[in-house]
């Protein structure tokens, strides 16, 4: 992935002001059935130009923590912490003064670009509106050339002509093509991408990836990439979050997770996905189980009672998240375990029975972001 | 241990199942009153493999390129428009619904949706329960200890048999699913997508019983997926499909270690592997706009108008032939058939 490898220097400098700081972020949404926390202690630190991806499973977190930063989520949202963007909260700000960050300072590629379009405008107007709505002075016709402009970088053929379609005439990949023309229209400083290419076929993926990397260059932003995809992750970030049950599991650079991840949960993900490049054929090693149910989080670690390598002691608190390794960190009390070049084999079971007690997660109501976003399906 | 030597009775033997270029095609009507058919979509156009006993093939493919309804239209859920589908012998297409159902018991499918291919108002036990029941194979004492069985048999915890679909997580579900394919002892599965609604960590744990079920059972597998990375895992064979035609068809090495046709070749190297410095050091091949619609293929190569090999190493004249001619799926000395006038093996991984 030529285009979207950033230089490294990126990744070492910790020291460099952070554009955007999250603490102790929590997210509850009260529900029949008690209160979903489903963001539960989330902090980061973005830097200018550096990709962060994080990656979780469905109902870790990891859309959820972003709705709550560009202040998407629905008023019954109990959202506590701070997120503090070039040094301003953003929890506190009113939606008049969150809107002239949106789409100028932090902006946003959500997953289905079907959704996230509006059907009934053109493309050119859609994203002439955005560059109007940051800066009055620009003429419509100005701001129409820019979309022009836009529309071309992002690989768009004929976007002179193409900019009087509507969003229904383009193909899947086209329209998210648009959502990042209209993501970078106002050179912000942040890019944050939620499942940007889950909804795409594997060759339109790579298309889309490489215009995300002509955004970032183009505009500088910093980026957060949010999926469930470690292989995308892969080329493309710098440092990244693992999610797992509202929290972060594990961070540090891309490398030191992938290649010594130190949280048990991060080594049994990596075990399971099959290889595309494996030429000897080994075991997949499945986690036993589900996530937890996120009313009543049990308590000591989320994880505990699908980790293999669990002992009582985990019950007893939740395990805070420890520097492992300089910028490396780990939320697990026996991470020591894992130190050095273990393989997932070593620790995971590749025995293929699930007898688990079938009361799941599945019956909750939705933490995903869709479900979460659109208020859908709570009471 | 690769796959091909995993079973090398495989290749000699009869095919289990013979598909003979099966066509199908869905009208487009028009908007009138009347609403005559004003056109076709060629889902289907053309497809012929074959399966043999205790084999995996994959049949892969982006959204769109057919390869769900290929499944389908072999298990005679969805009428082929044309060609042959031989099971064991026997010509499958244009069966009655009578006569076609004692032969369903050899051939069962597995869907992709496990939430939606599940009754949710009957317990585990029932549903698991129902094939035996229609084809009168078991009842009383007889059938709950079958049930039993398959329940074990996918590893779940049969005293929980008499609990609903939506007590399930999704692996557990599609669990659920494979022992309802199961219960009539089929010697094929025709398995649609059935890990891509799963999470990773549960999607490797349903892979790893599909692994299990073929070694104990020796079912074949007509295995479609989008993911070839999990196809790779998984099978003997695969076929590559693109807009209702098999476009390369080899052994999992073979296809993997010399991909002949461009299209193979650019989904290949468009898949992201989860490993950071190889992923940075990777060249990819960008193909170019989205799939024609199927019910307007272009002529001659159906995908000539996104390949790169076309745009960019083909003299004019080479490409003349792209345009006119439809390739035909051969080996053109890359030691395994591939439907490109030009096919020539690279190293993509």
């Amino acid at each position: 992935m030529s285009t979207m490898t950033k230089p490294a220097h990126h990744m070492d400098k910790p020291s460099a002001e952070a554009i955007l700081e999250v603490d102790n972020l929590e997210v509850h949404f009260p529900t029949e059935d008690g209160i979903v926390r489903a963001v539960r202690g989330v902090s980061y630190r973005l830097h200018p130009g550096e990709v962060l991806g994080i990656v979780g499973e469905s109902g870790s977190g990891k859309s959820v923590t972003s709705l709550a930063i560009m202040g998407l989520l629905p008023k019954s949202a109990r959202i506590t912490g701070s997120v503090k963007f070039r040094g301003r909260e953003l929890l506190e700000m009113g939606d008049k003064d969150l809107s002239r960050i949106r789409g100028k300072g932090v902006s946003m590629i959500f997953q289905d670009p079907m959704t996230s379009l509006d059907p009934v405008y053109k493309v050119g107007y859609q994203i002439a509106e955005t560059v109007r709505q940051h800066d009055k002075n620009v003429s419509g016709k100005a701001a129409t050339a820019r979309a022009v402009d836009l529309l071309e970088l992002v690989g768009i053929p004929n976007a002179k002509d193409r900019v009087t379609s509507y969003p229904h005439e383009f193909s899947g990949g086209m329209r998210q093509r648009v959502v990042i023309a209209i993501a970078m229209a106002n050179q912000p400083d942040i890019i944050i991408a939620d499942e940007p290419t889950t909804a795409l076929d594997v060759t339109v993926q790579a298309q889309i990836l490489e215009v995300l990397g002509t955004a970032m260059e183009e505009t500088g932003a910093a980026t957060v990439l949010i999926t469930h995809d470690l292989g995308v992750v892969a080329g493309v970030a710098d440092r990244m979050l693992v999610m797992y049950a509202g929290r972060v599991v594990e961070s540090g650079p891309v490398d030191g997770v992938y290649y010594e991840p130190r949280m048990p949960y991060t080594l049994g993900l990596l075990g399971s996905l099959p290889r595309l490049d494996q030429t000897e054929k080994q075991k997949l090693t499945p986690i036993k189980g589900s996530p937890p149910s996120m009313v009543n989080p049990p308590p000591g670690c989320p994880f505990g009672p699908r980790c293999p390598l669990h002992i009582a002691r985990c019950d007893e608190a939740e395990p805070p998240l420890t520097e492992v390794e300089a910028g490396h960190w780990a939320a697990c009390i026996r991470n020591e375990k894992l130190e050095g070049d273990v393989q997932a084999t070593e620790i995971f079971d590749a025995d293929s029975t699930d007898l688990t007690d079938p009361v799941v997660a599945d019956a909750l109501p939705g933490t995903d972001a869709a479900t979460v976003a659109t208020g859908e399906d709570r009471p | 241990m690769t796959a091909t030597e995993a079973r090398p009775e495989a290749a000699g033997r009869e095919p289990i199942l013979k598909v003979t270029d099966l066509t199908k095609y869905f009208p487009i009507k028009g908007r009138g009153l009347i609403r005559r058919t004003v056109g076709q979509v060629k889902a289907v156009d053309g497809v012929s493999l074959e399966l043999h006993p205790g084999e995996i093939l994959g049949l892969v493919g982006e959204s769109g390129c057919g390869k769900s309804t290929t499944g389908r239209a072999i298990m005679h859920l969805q009428p082929a428009t044309s060609g042959s589908v031989v099971f064991q012998g026997r010509e499958l297409t244009g069966l009655s619904r009578g006569k076609m159902r004692p032969l369903r018991r050899d051939i069962q499918i597995v869907f992709q949706d496990p939430y939606a291919s599940l009754n949710p108002r009957l317990p585990v036990f029932d549903i698991v329960a129902e094939p035996l029941i229609i084809h009168k194979l078991a009842k009383g004492e007889e059938l709950r200890s079958r049930v039993r069985a398959l329940l074990e048999l996918v590893g779940l915890n049969p005293e929980h048999a008499n609990r609903f679909p939506s007590e399930f997580s999704g692996g557990q579900r599609q669990r659920i699913g494979i022992a309802r394919a199961l219960a009539l002892e089929p010697k094929v599965l025709v398995l649609d997508e059935p890990v891509s609604a799963l999470d990773v960590s549960i999607q490797a744990g349903v892979i790893n019983l599909l692994e299990d079920l073929r070694d104990r059972l020796g079912l074949a597998y007509l295995f479609i997926a989008h993911d070839l990375s999990v196809v790779r895992h998984i099978s003997d064979r695969i076929a590559v499909m693109y807009l209702g035609w098999i476009i390369e068809i080899a052994t999992t090495d073979d296809l993997f270690d010399k991909p002949s046709h461009p299209y193979t070749q650019a989904l290949l190297s468009a898949i992201p592997i989860p490993d950071p410095r190889r992923e940075r050091e990777r060249k990819r091949i960008i193909l170019t706009g989205d799939v024609p619609s199927p019910a307007n293929p272009p002529s001659g190569c159906r995908f000539r108008t996104r390949c790169q090999k076309f745009a960019n190493v083909l003299s004019e004249s080479q490409q003349t032939k792209c345009i006119d001619e439809e390739p035909a799926l051969e080996d053109r000395g890359t030691g395994h058939p591939a439907a490109c006038h030009y096919a020539e093996a690279i190293r993509v991984l």
